[in-house]
């Protein structure tokens, strides 16, 4: 289930789509490639209905699931389809190969042989074969070792910086966090934040340590602070430096970390924002 | 913005689509194994009365109009049981379009077939020395027999949109209702549904106007209802490949 879900995606930038599994990323991508309908509201790719594209592989590069390829194809016979489905020449079949990394001997394996980063791959390249603006990635770094996702960044940045606009979902905030320029996170088929990662991060408070974690929180707690603790002994805390350093400084507790939250500040928000109510 | 492809460049791919599999392949080469044996055996073993143009006609498209149907199925039911419908609908998100060029497809494959066939009877024919006696009629019923049982296999495909159920009940259909013909009252229903009797007709000259109507009720039931219910799932529905 999805409501009220709005936003843009401007030419130039990657948006990172966030949310829980089963949060409405999905259905949301669906909809906007019209193999679903809403059943309210309406949403264009390049200004106007997907339905509407003549030829919409030349123009959209979609990826929605890498597993969905008929087992019984080479790699490059399924690019091949596609290819001749959109118009555009065999030739380019072996150029979006070689530029996701799938060599003569892997284009020629049947896809059922392939592991799911050789189809995040081989997803990667149909998407790419059309020579789109715009690319709609469902999970695309699912199933890719970290090698791969790093590729990944490299060819969804330099595909925006090219001026391309790049919309990619997960459900990890560090794989989104890295590459995207805004981030548009979903909680139960709502969206719960709209920014980029500054904005978000703004009022997200400190990330701090301490020697003694216990004695941070008492001096925390005695001048009236809320810490929220994470992994490893840190607190979030939802105010500027300087008050915490004060706090610390009342206690009498030596601190070892204090700066913006950043990154656990951010994965805090995500969690926060799209917690499931028990 | 970049113009789509021409329908018949479309249906190309349809039909490229039903050889680039191991499944299409294997069918296709064991229709044309079995075609050429089956046509080689009478022409060894037969009697001087089986070789008849026409006969050998009826002989040479035997095992393509039993199994040639399964490609038709395939060709829209492995979309969803491979799950490829998600990559043809965003590339081509008029569905209609999509389905005319696997329905047109189909039709030409089931031309194709048929060519074949021809050639294999004329050689067969000639190699043996037999008479040449066809029958415009005849041959116009068999070409029908074999397009409708290709459309049969598309519509069954859409309609169940699974590639195992459409199969086993393409199979398996027919022969509840030969069963079910035991029962008097039903009997005299099957006269008019059960294609194993209303398509008999067809490879024999002569054919009668009530044969004609109980061949076209059967294809209504078998071919253009469940084609019909398809097409509508299909163009109406969400595209789910799961």
């Amino acid at each position: 289930m999805v409501s009220d879900v709005s936003f843009r995606c401007e030419p130039g930038t990657v948006t990172g789509f966030l949310g829980p599994n089963g949060a409405g990323k999905t259905t949301t991508m669906r909809m906007l490639v019209g193999l679903s309908t809403p059943d309210a509201g309406t949403s264009a790719v390049l200004d106007r209905d997907y339905h509407a594209i003549p030829n919409p592989g030349r123009h959209v590069g979609v990826l929605l699931d890498a597993s969905a390829q008929h087992p019984g194809r080479s790699g490059r016979e399924a690019l091949v389809i596609s290819a001749r489905m959109m118009g555009v020449p065999d030739a380019r079949v072996d150029e979006v190969l070689t530029l996701v990394g799938l060599d003569k001997s892997a284009a020629k394996k049947r896809v059922r042989q392939y592991s799911l980063g050789m189809r995040q791959r081989l997803g990667l390249a149909n998407a790419l074969l059309g020579d789109p603006q715009v690319l709609i990635l469902d999970e695309p770094a699912n199933g890719l070792d970290p090698e791969g996702i790093r590729w990944m960044r490299g060819l969804l940045r330099d595909f925006a910086d090219r001026g391309g606009t790049v919309f990619l979902s997960s459900h990890l905030l560090s794989e989104v966090d890295a590459v995207a320029d805004r981030m548009l996170i979903i909680g139960q088929g709502k969206i719960v934040a709209d920014g980029t990662r500054d904005e978000l991060l703004a009022g997200t408070g400190v990330l701090v340590k301490a020697t003694d974690p216990r004695e941070l929180e008492n001096a925390l707690h005695s001048a009236g602070l809320t810490a929220q603790r994470i992994d490893d002994g840190a607190y979030v805390v939802d105010a500027d430096a300087e008050a915490v350093g004060r706090a610390a400084l009342n206690g009498g507790v030596v601190l070892t970390h204090l700066a913006p939250s950043e990154g656990a500040g951010l994965e805090q928000l995500f969690f926060q924002l799209t917690e499931t109510p028990a | 913005m970049n113009p789509a492809i021409s329908f018949p460049k479309l249906t190309l791919v349809e039909l490229r689509k039903m050889v680039d599999t191991r499944a299409g392949f294997w069918l296709q080469l064991i229709v044309a194994i079995l075609t050429l044996a089956i046509v080689i055996l009478v022409c060894i073993f037969g009697e001087t009365s089986d070789f008849v143009f026409r006969d050998m006609f009826a002989l040479a498209i035997l095992p393509a109009s039993i199994l040639l149907p399964v490609i038709g199925i395939l060709l829209v039911s492995s979309e969803w049981s491979q799950r490829t419908a998600l990559i043809t609908f965003t590339l081509v998100p008029k569905r209609m379009r999509v389905m005319s060029a696997k329905v047109a497809a189909g039709i030409v494959l089931g031309v194709a077939v048929l060519v074949i066939a021809l050639v294999v009877a004329v050689v067969a024919v000639a190699a043996v020395g037999g008479a040449w006696t066809m029958g415009a009629a005849v041959f116009g019923q068999i070409c029908l027999l074999v397009v409708t049982g290709m459309l049969q296999g598309v519509a069954f495909g859409a309609a169940f949109m699974n590639s195992a159920t459409a199969i086993v009940l393409y199979f398996v259909l027919p022969f509840v209702f030969t069963a079910l013909a035991a029962i008097p009252a039903v009997e005299d229903i099957g006269k008019w549904v059960n294609l194993i009797e209303t398509t008999g007709p067809l490879t024999e000259p002569g054919m009668t106007g009530t044969e004609w109507a109980q061949l076209g009720v059967s294809l209504l039931v078998w071919l253009a209802l469940p084609l019909a219910v398809g097409l509508y799932r299909i163009v109406k529905g969400e595209i789910r490949a799961a």
